[in-house]
């Protein structure tokens, strides 16, 4: 490899940092309007998020959803799809999790559990599908169908709700011990009082199965082949509407999945709006993290931190600051990284 | 006779900000830049309108202050996706996100409060052509920001089809690169639809805020993406947008109607969703998106 190609590979690697620096400081200066000193700021989401037990552990608790989200989100962009249902297909996931658990409460012991990663897994590769038939089937843009698709999920979870919500809640039963993921206090003292829980080792072993999947398999191929050029992988032999039936689904069924973080996890109940954008901001997760599963994590943990980071300013600047942060971190994203390709371009 | 009549105004209510912004997106989206920022853009003129009627004690005003915060939230959208020619979905996200924190931010910052402001005062009915006098839809008819949304639909619609600028906007949006090879900039006027989106949307918010003389967080609820919706199965184009929203706002307002019957209002919250995708799918007509929408122009990529 010649310097040139080398300095190109580096300047696309680079953009998700350089737009996190321009988003921190285009932040800044909301935080200096409102009366504050944006370093000291910064520094006391850092300390808080990653210098104490309690606070690490918080932030790995809101890291684990967006590992599952990001990566999911990752799956579709490489196979050429953009699924913005990741939302509906966590918030699904959640509610299918809580309800098999409760109807396997009086199995033996890992029963419960695998249930209700099974069906957690099925909600959500059923609701990646739906988009994923249309658009094989019928050439619908995967991208509407699968935001109509968020707000479908939200009323259905409303209507079966009123059927299954202990009464006057707006959540389900307990789910039994034998379903719950334990949290890491158990044996982690330093973490006490957090919820972060096993369903992060979930995440990352998940991770490490989707990486396998994409760049080891047969299959994980034809995902980028038709992601990269669905002419050619159709060309190639690669049945396109299958592949990307399958990838939605897959998709979906690993955005399923994050629920189990919050149900079997932390509070072991489905509760109404529990995803609470994490299926959103996986997309953000997915954008920084480059599509790589490791990128993801990474993206995870940085998103987990700024999460649980509005918590703890909020005494001193309104906590919507870290919303901001995101969606400055999302837009400064997509444009630097034109720009860097641009220029990755004409030195190649 | 009266409940119908009653029905009818709560839909017109309901349907008018859907349809100014369904109307504008058209816009948008016949130049060739996809606008899922309806969301962000109309919660920014929302606001807007309250700042405005809050800081001088005139309505008026506050319409103003959210058509500039409607149109300057768009032109973000457009300098990210027209001018550096990025995703235009990720885009559109990245604004809905930036206004929701952006809202909340500066409620804290004026009114001290993250989930709403102080009253403002409303828009005064048109009077002097006897509107406000028909029964039961008087006020909705004389309103001015409902006067002001037929006027635009249908002044769009002519916009559109019947003027060289619509010309020119719906050839880029089919064949930018054709439309350049004739010496049309692109960029100028895929830049002007998402302005004239961002206008639309914007006094939308300004109907919501003043209809409700104060902001409170998140107030659009999900507004924007049913006018993009209703956008797709109006076929893009302002009047049939504006067809599709009244469909809709008529669903919505059955199921306030409905409310506390035994008939499941989900179902009927539904209906937008499932319609859209039903279009999409070719199921209920024909819905053919303009060819090079949410494609940036690259001139040095053909």
């Amino acid at each position: 490899m010649s310097a040139r190609p080398r300095l190109a590979t580096a300047l696309e690697i680079a953009a998700p940092i350089v737009a996190v620096g321009l988003a921190l400081a285009a932040g800044g200066a909301f935080i200096l309007a409102a009366g504050e000193d944006p370093f000291a700021i910064y520094a006391l989401i850092f300390r808080q998020c990653f210098g104490t037990g309690y606070g690490l552990g918080q932030t790995l608790f809101k890291a684990t959803p967006l590992i599952f989200t990001g990566l999911a989100v990752a799956i579709g962009f490489r196979g050429g799809l953009f699924n913005i249902g990741v939302e509906g297909q966590l918030y699904l996931g959640g509610l299918a999790a809580a309800l098999a658990a409760v109807a396997l409460a009086h199995t033996p012991a890992p029963v419960p559990l695998l249930g209700a990663l099974v069906a957690a897994a099925l909600a959500g590769a059923g609701w990646g599908a739906i988009p994923g038939v249309l658009k094989a089937r019928f050439g619908a843009h995967e991208v509407i169908n699968t935001i109509m698709m968020n707000f479908v999920a939200f009323s259905l979870v409303a209507f079966v709700g009123r059927r299954v919500f202990e009464i006057a809640t707006v959540r389900t039963l307990q789910i039994p011990a034998a379903a719950e993921l334990p949290r890491f206090d158990v044996w982690l003292p330093a973490l006490r009082g957090s919820p972060a829980n096993v369903a992060l080792i979930l995440a990352v072993l998940l991770a490490l199965a989707v990486g396998y999947l994409m760049f080891r398999t047969r299959f994980g191929y034809a995902i980028r082949a038709v992601g990269f050029n669905p002419g050619a992988a159709e060309y190639g032999g690669i049945a396109i509407g299958r592949t990307q039936t399958i990838t939605l689904a897959i998709s979906g069924a690993v955005a399923g999945l994050g629920g189990v973080n919050f149900v079997l996890g932390y509070k072991h109940f489905f509760e109404l709006g529990f995803s609470a954008g994490a299926g959103f901001l996986g997309i953000a997760v997915a954008l920084i993290g480059r599509n790589h599963p490791l990128g993801v994590i990474v993206a995870a943990l940085f998103f987990g931190a700024l999460s649980y980071g509005g918590l703890v300013i909020n005494q001193r600047v309104p906590k919507e600051l870290v919303e901001m942060l995101t969606a400055l971190v999302i837009l400064f994203a997509i444009a630097v990284q034109q720009v860097m390709e641009r220029a990755a371009r004409s030195l190649r | 006779m009266m409940e119908l009549l009653l029905f009818v105004a709560a839909t017109l209510r309901i349907t008018v900000p859907y349809a100014l912004a369904a109307a504008g997106a058209s816009f948008s989206e016949r130049g060739g830049v996809i606008n899922i920022a309806l969301e962000g853009i109309m919660l920014n003129g929302a606001l807007g309108y309250i700042l405005g009627a809050y800081a001088t004690g005139n309505p008026w005003a506050g319409v103003a202050a959210a058509l500039v915060a409607g149109v300057l939230t768009a032109a973000l959208h457009a300098l990210v996706t027209v001018y550096f020619r990025a995703d235009q979905i990720t885009s559109g996200l990245g604004v809905n996100l930036l206004a929701a924190g952006l809202t909340k931010y500066v409620l804290v910052a004026v009114f001290h409060s993250s989930s709403n402001s102080s009253r403002v005062p409303g828009l005064d009915l048109v009077t002097g052509f006897g509107l406000e006098r028909i029964p039961a839809l008087g006020p909705v008819l004389a309103a001015p920001l409902v006067l002001l949304a037929i006027a635009l639909t249908l002044g769009g619609q002519w916009l559109m089809f019947r003027s060289v600028f619509g010309l020119r906007l719906r050839a880029i949006g089919e064949r930018p690169e054709a439309a350049a090879t004739l010496g049309i900039s692109v960029g100028y006027y895929r830049t002007l639809g998402v302005l004239i989106s961002g206008a639309l949307a914007g006094l939308a918010g300004a109907w919501l805020a003043s209809e409700q003389h104060s902001f409170t967080d998140g107030m659009t609820g999900g507004r924007g993406y049913i006018a993009l919706a209703a956008m797709i199965v109006g076929k893009w184009s302002p009047v049939g947008a504006a067809a599709a929203c009244l469909l809709f706002g008529a669903a919505e307002a059955l199921q306030i109607t409905l409310q506390g019957s035994r008939f499941p209002s989900e179902i009927l919250q539904m209906l937008p969703y499932l319609v859209t995708m039903l279009t999409l799918a070719g199921l209920i007509g024909r819905a053919v998106p303009p060819r090079a929408v949410g494609v940036p122009y690259d001139p040095e990529r053909p």
